[in-house]
């Protein structure tokens, strides 16, 4: 055993806890944030040896210039229809955020969780990736479900828990799943998603399909096991499937300081695993699509999986639960240096002269309307109200396959309280 | 004395008790600057430090393992687990780690932690906010298990947990945080205002691990309840007019067994109440566990009123919960049993 004293002349150890940047009523100020210029880390070909390619993870991978213009060479070209239908359905996410958000707040369901800031992500990756391709998302995903036109009024009966939920109001309200639209039923429990994902691509692989995985969570999220268990396999398998990270910044009240970005980005975590990692502008849709094409087009040429670190800013609160302005300063949504992504969206369409603010307006109004028309023939089928809309017997179903006896009995229980409880 | 809800009763018993122990620290998700998603630890970062109270990554697993080897050093740790339903990444490092450190090491180490978990539905959380998953660590040899039902007894029974040097989980009914819940949901919430349980002792007090409470004394049955199950209870022993021994568990492990032998010796019938599914739950244990030491004594069989064994559902959360009508049926059954 060593005798102390070689150190006692050392300062003593002190325990480090990550302090983010702003707390409520602070000024902000994001002058220390690295914003490159756009190509200030070029596109690489697709075939590129990850150990060449290290500086994608810790650049920004920008196509959007603060011009309004898409330069350099990420620059996917998009023709102008591809260009619009992304921003009409980015807009018609938003609208159907706000609408659903305020059903909540009238008492209509139970809990609901935006995507306010991050639409480019969802919508601009899956338009990137072909129909068929499996997406394995986190519940701030459902832009995936827009991008492939899964039927709004599905979507709300879902979350009125009504009896029309294709789910059956088994699930809390935006937990959707959709296997027809290549959409895998979300976990409430963070990360699950990830090493499943890489089982779904292992196996697309080992049948000789063409088609590959993607899997998104949160930064919060990297933390769990099951983060490192999807890049471990990923990694060894070498398996078709790309990685999202969806680096909002916050975790509910958690900065991202407590999930590690204090001593380097999330994209980095990918080179320890020699996955090739790109860290992206997630505000500006072209960026995004351009590298989840990268990545996608990788993945289908057998050159497995890619980590993708979306760099963006959670613009609301967590969910209806959480309330923001008790942790962060109100400031940093509108300080935030990459904007919003309609918005840019928006103005380089403009910029190119496929677009102007009169059809802006009225498309606006149109999402609302759709919205809107959606939510009452949602709405015919009943809201969540004390589970009258489903009957009780759905509750004992899929739980397993056959009902076993147990189960049966226990739904005649049901049956007998629900007579008590509800006489007709 | 003062009036405190559950919330206000746990944060009394960390802010009692790390006023009094420099070793004790909190961490968990979100329980540091904003003070936990139910706002258990508020205040306690401000005034004890970011080193005895912070946040941590999201991962249980590393909450745990951290809290062990925290506790290893010599430190009391209490971490939070955001909600019962997000304790299983954590199970590894409590089941094979946490429960036998003592036991492997032949008192090497020991491993003080108190798990605060709150568990419990009924606030339409689905299956992933509402699950009682208790048994899963009464089945788990070298870990206690306490559920508190209200804020008198969670502050007594956590600093008791805090100051135990076994691993202890301890379950908050969070459906009873800001009041008792009697089964009625569609009926106006109730506070801990008025409740002679929600009157609370400023200071340091314990109430002991492994000691029941007689909620209320009768002769014609023995109802065993923990949780919010003890004031669903209660409301539907009033209503069918039934005069029972009413015993809130207080503590699953170690168990009260003299409390409630003595009590079914002398009532003859037993009804066990819990929220958590059926199969395998803790009250197949207790029923056991009274079959074998009051097996002469009973005069009709034990009755088990449960959640049903299906995962917690949303819409239908209230066809799930063990609610008046399933507990009144059960014990009019028992009370009605002839032999
Ligand atoms: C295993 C598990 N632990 C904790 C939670 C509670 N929880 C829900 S969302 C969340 C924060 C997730 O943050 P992040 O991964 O950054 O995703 P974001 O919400 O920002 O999209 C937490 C802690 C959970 N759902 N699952
Ligand atoms: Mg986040």
């Amino acid at each position: 055993m060593s005798d102390r004293s070689p150190g006692a002349n050392r300062p003593r150890l002190t325990l480090h806890v990550p302090e983010p940047p702003f707390r409520p009523g602070d000024e902000v100020d994001y002058s220390w944030l690295d914003i490159p210029e756009p190509d200030a880390v070029p596109r690489p070909d697709e075939t590129a040896a990850p150990e060449a390619i290290r500086d994608l993870a810790y650049g920004l991978i920008r196509v959007l210039d603060f011009e309004n213009n898409a330069v350099g060479s990420w620059n996917p070209g998009l023709p102008p229809e591809t260009l619009l239908a992304m921003l009409r359905k980015m807009a018609l996410l938003r609208a159907f955020d706000e609408r659903m958000h305020r059903q909540q707040r009238q008492g209509k369901t139970s809990f609901y969780v935006k995507s306010t800031g991050e639409e480019a992500i969802a919508i601009a990756q899956t338009f990137a990736l072909d129909r068929a391709d499996m997406c394995f998302p986190s519940y701030r995903q459902p832009g995936i479900l827009f991008a492939r036109d899964y039927p709004m009024v599905e979507m709300i009966n879902q979350i009125f828990s009504n009896n029309a939920d294709p789910l059956k109001g088994r699930q809390l309200p935006i937990m959707y799943s959709a296997k027809d639209y290549g959409f895998f039923s979300i976990s409430g429990n963070l990360a699950t998603q990830y090493p499943q994902a890489v089982g779904w691509a292992m196996a697309s692989a080992s049948k000789g399909d063409d088609r590959i995985a993607a899997v998104w969570c949160g930064e919060g999220s990297t933390s769990e096991g099951d983060f490192h268990n999807g890049l471990t396999f990923g990694a060894v398998y070498n398996a078709p499937c790309v990685f999202n990270v969806v680096n909002n910044q916050y975790a509910i009240s958690s900065y991202s300081g407590f999930a590690g970005s204090e001593r380097t980005t999330f994209a980095a975590r990918g080179i320890g695993y020699g996955i090739p990692a790109l860290r992206v502008d997630g505000n500006d849709a072209l960026a995004v699509y351009s590298a989840t094409r990268w990545a996608a087009d990788r993945a289908r040429s057998n050159l497995g999986p890619t980590l993708i670190e979306l760099f963006t800013y959670r613009a609301d609160a967590h969910s209806t639960s959480d309330d923001p302005a008790a942790y962060r300063s109100a400031q940093e949504r509108t300080e935030w240096p990459l904007g919003d992504p309609i918005t840019r969206l928006k103005r380089h369409c403009i910029a190119l002269g496929i677009w102007d603010m009169d059809r802006q307006a009225a498309m606006d109004l149109e999402v609302a309307e759709e919205v809107l028309a959606a939510q009452k023939e949602a709405e015919k089928n009943g809201i969540l109200g004390h589970g009258l809309h489903q009957p009780d017997i759905t509750m004992f179903q899929d739980v397993y396959e056959h009902m076993p006896w147990h189960l049966k009995e226990q739904s005649e229980q049901a049956a007998r309280e629900r007579a008590h409880k509800w006489p007709e | 004395m003062a009036r405190m809800s559950m919330i206000q009763a746990i944060n009394s018993a960390l802010d009692v008790t790390m006023g009094r122990d420099p070793d004790i620290v909190i961490l968990g998700e979100d329980v540091g600057y904003f003070g936990g998603v139910f706002r258990v630890t508020a205040g306690l970062q401000e005034k004890y430090g970011k080193e005895r109270c912070f946040d941590t990554p999201i991962t249980e697993c590393g909450i745990i393992g951290a809290a062990i080897g925290m506790a290893a050093y010599g430190l009391r740790p209490v971490p939070e687990i955001q909600f019962a339903d997000y304790v299983y990444p954590g199970l590894d490092q409590i089941v094979s780690e946490a429960a036998r450190l003592r036991h492997r090491s032949a008192g090497d180490f020991q491993c003080p932690l108190a798990i605060r978990i709150p568990f419990g539905g009924g606030i339409f959380g689905g299956q992933t906010h509402s699950q009682s998953p208790e048994a899963l660590f009464t089945h788990v040899a070298g870990i206690k298990t306490v559920v508190p039902s209200n804020p008198r007894d969670a502050k007594g029974l956590l600093i008791a947990a805090i100051e135990d040097n076994d691993p202890v989980i301890f379950f908050e009914p969070k459906r009873c945080y800001n009041g008792p819940f009697d089964g009625y949901y569609d009926r106006p919430a109730k506070t801990w205002a008025d409740h002679p349980d929600g009157e609370v002792e400023d200071g340091h007090y314990t109430v002991p691990l492994g000691k029941a409470r007689l909620v209320t004394e009768g002769n014609d049955l023995t109802v065993l309840a923990y949780g919010t199950m003890v004031h669903v209870a209660q409301q539907v022993l009033i209503e069918h007019g039934l005069s029972a021994d009413l015993i809130d568990l207080r503590t699953l492990i170690p168990l009260d067994i003299e409390t409630i032998e003595a009590s079914v010796k002398k009532t003859g019938r037993c009804a066990i109440i819990h929220e958590a599914t059926r199969t395998s739950g803790f009250g197949a244990e207790l029923s056991a566990l009274v079959q074998e030491r009051c097996f002469y004594h009973l005069e009709a069989p034990i009755e088990r009123v449960t959640g049903f064994d299906t995962p917690y559902p949303h819409s239908l959360e209230w066809s799930y919960f063990p609610g008046p009508v399933r507990i009144g049926e059960a014990l009019e059954r028992l009370v009605k049993a002839e032999a």
